[in-house]
């Protein structure tokens, strides 16, 4: 058994490493990326909504509407559709370079779904009361409305992630290689079945790891 | 000073209006409690929500101390409303911060200075007595410990003017009985004018100067605490009133005790007790008086009681009994399960 494993190490140890390097180096970039549009844009969504200090028809609807469509396009799909678009953006369409765009483009909007839901958890009252006591606006959005729902935002950026893991998955069709791709490539087409069973047993671990992290700072920031 | 003037707000679609506010005038003298009281749906909400312009009014000002809030740019507006406080029914508190932070943190927004902050943090945390929870959370206070943190919110601002929207409509009655002994307290202390709204009548009967009623966006009655309990006008009022008092008498009762002499209420002010009145009366006159039901309580500054009294005994006894009575300063009335009609 232990010669198994040092047998394997040995031959796929150095492709399994370089696997999950590019993982999460896709993972790291995109997530960045894609929060610091996602959560303004979740900002917005709640500020423009009828009846909100910010509130405004058309940039609510434009955006509900653009967030939609891309939404509803499956990741696989708009690798490909956006080519031209990655390529005007980073110059290539191809490797981890290549794949960030479309991650980005993917992910960004369901981080805005996931912050805009987690902003209107925020009970009015107490926005209500900080608007009462003369709190400018913009004080009102970080130090209320985003403090008081952080509990909410590290779930949904867990489940944002835990998504982006799984759109890398198909990064390697455009070269980004990655987890997904070493199982796909060793895995599946050359029938080395034990690379596609360590690079499941290491996504599980990864996905498990994550919600349990996700699941912990939550409770830690939630005082109740 | 919180001056309404001809105030309407009217809500929903110009096909379909709701009129929440409908021609309000009020003022709300420097340094008084005010209360006022309604069933639900009355606009109190609306109305005190306009006194800080979190809802503005489709016509009408409203001023606080001279000031009319409508006429006032977005900055100007929130410069003063540093000056307004506001207490809610659902206390409104961060609840991802300790007591210490949701004090500090609308202060430090504000741009108050660190050690200033620091300052009126621990002043206002002893006047609402919780120095010992200034690390708890909300989550590990009850309901009339997280109103103390909102009212030292509030005071921490050092605001003129305090508003309650059903600041003690979610706490238990004892607990109600210490948030409105301490909203007494500020406003003797430091001078702050309370504008309180409630459905509860005996919230307002404890710490009000003032009080208006209101109906159906609008205020049908207006008096001295005072006036409003011994001589209420509309039936709104009046019911509000029996409510404290619970004076119902059993019709089938009443009925048999009219056939012979008079039930009267029987109110009066301050120490003049009615007992000893009572017991002259049955030593003047051919009188039995009985007790049916009675409650003496506490108005704003001076206790008040109320008595339904059965007197037995022919008619001219009876109204001689009354004459004594009213001679001694005490307030009679002819009983009615309903309403107060007057006796003579
Ligand atoms: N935002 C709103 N939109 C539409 N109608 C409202 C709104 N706020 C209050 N109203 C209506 O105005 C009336 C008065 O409400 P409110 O001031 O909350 O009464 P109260 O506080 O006395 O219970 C009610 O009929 C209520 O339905
Ligand atoms: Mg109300």
């Amino acid at each position: 058994m232990l010669a198994n494993i040092k047998e394997f190490i040995d031959e796929w140890g150095i492709d399994v490493w370089q696997s999950v390097i590019e993982t999460f180096q896709m993972v790291g970039i995109s997530l960045t990326i894609s929060i610091s549009i996602g959560l303004p844009l979740g900002v917005l969504l709640v500020l423009t909504r009828p009846t909100k200090a910010l509130e405004n028809k058309y940039i609510y609807q434009i955006l509900n509407t653009i967030i939609n469509i891309i939404r509803s396009v499956p990741f696989i799909i708009l690798l490909f559709f956006i080519l031209p678009f990655t390529k005007l953006i980073v110059g290539t369409s191809i490797g981890v370079q290549g794949v960030i765009v479309p991650l980005v483009v993917y992910t960004a909007p369901y981080i805005a779904r996931l912050m805009e839901s987690a902003l209107l958890e925020v009970n009015k009252g107490v926005i209500e009361a900080y608007e009462a006591m003369g709190i400018k606006t913009r004080h009102i959005v970080w130090s209320v409305l985003v403090r008081e729902a952080r509990p909410s935002i590290v779930l949904g950026l867990t489940i944002a992630t835990i998504g982006l893991i799984g759109a890398t998955a198909m990064a390697g069709l455009v070269g980004a290689g990655g987890l997904g791709d070493l199982a796909y490539r060793y895995g599946h087409l050359r029938y080395e079945v034990d690379v596609m069973y360590v690079t499941v047993f290491i996504l599980i671990v990864l996905v498990q790891g994550l919600q349990s992290l996700g699941n912990a700072l939550a409770a830690r920031l939630k005082k109740d | 000073m919180i001056t309404f003037e001809n105030i309407s707000k009217v809500y929903g679609t110009k096909k379909q209006p709701i009129t929440a506010l409908d021609d309000v005038s009020l003022t709300v003298k420097k340094g008084t409690i005010f209360g006022v009281i309604g069933y639900s749906g009355a606009g109190k909400s609306t109305l005190v929500r306009i006194a800080n312009l979190l809802e503005r009014p489709s016509d009408g000002k409203v001023f606080i101390d001279d000031v009319d809030l409508t006429t006032l740019s977005k900055t100007k507006l929130r410069q003063k409303r540093n000056n307004i406080g506001m207490i809610f029914q659902s206390f409104n508190l961060l609840q991802t911060g300790t007591v210490y932070e949701n004090i500090a943190l609308p202060l430090k927004l504000t741009g108050i200075p660190k050690k200033e902050i620091k300052e009126r943090v621990k002043k206002y945390i002893n006047v609402v007595g919780l120095e010992d929870k200034l690390h708890a959370y909300p989550s590990q206070l009850s309901g009339g410990q997280k109103q103390r943190v909102a009212i030292a919110r509030a005071l921490a601002h050092e605001p003129s003017v305090l508003l309650c929207d059903e600041a003690t409509s979610a706490l238990d009655p004892d607990t109600t009985d210490s948030i409105l002994n301490l909203l007494e307290q500020i406003n003797n202390d430091f001078g702050i004018t309370i504008l309180l709204i409630t459905h509860e009548m005996h919230v307002v009967q404890k710490i009000c100067h003032e009080v208006a009623v209101m109906e159906q966006g609008k205020v049908i009655e207006q008096g001295s605490i005072l006036n409003i309990f011994t001589e209420p006008k509309t039936e709104t009022t009046k019911r509000f009133v029996h409510s404290l008092f619970n004076e119902q008498v059993p019709e089938s009762i009443l009925k048999d005790l009219k056939l012979d002499g008079k039930v009267i209420t029987m109110s009066y002010v301050g120490d003049a007790s009615g007992d000893p009145a009572l017991a002259l009366v049955s030593k003047k006159f051919d009188v039995y008086p009985s007790i049916l039901s009675g409650r003496i309580t506490q108005l704003k500054g001076e206790p008040y009681g109320r008595l339904v009294v059965h007197l037995k005994g022919s008619d001219e006894e009876v109204e001689l009994s009354i004459n004594y009575l009213k001679e001694k300063g005490i307030l009679v009335k002819g009983y009615n399960n309903e309403v107060d009609i007057n006796a003579s």
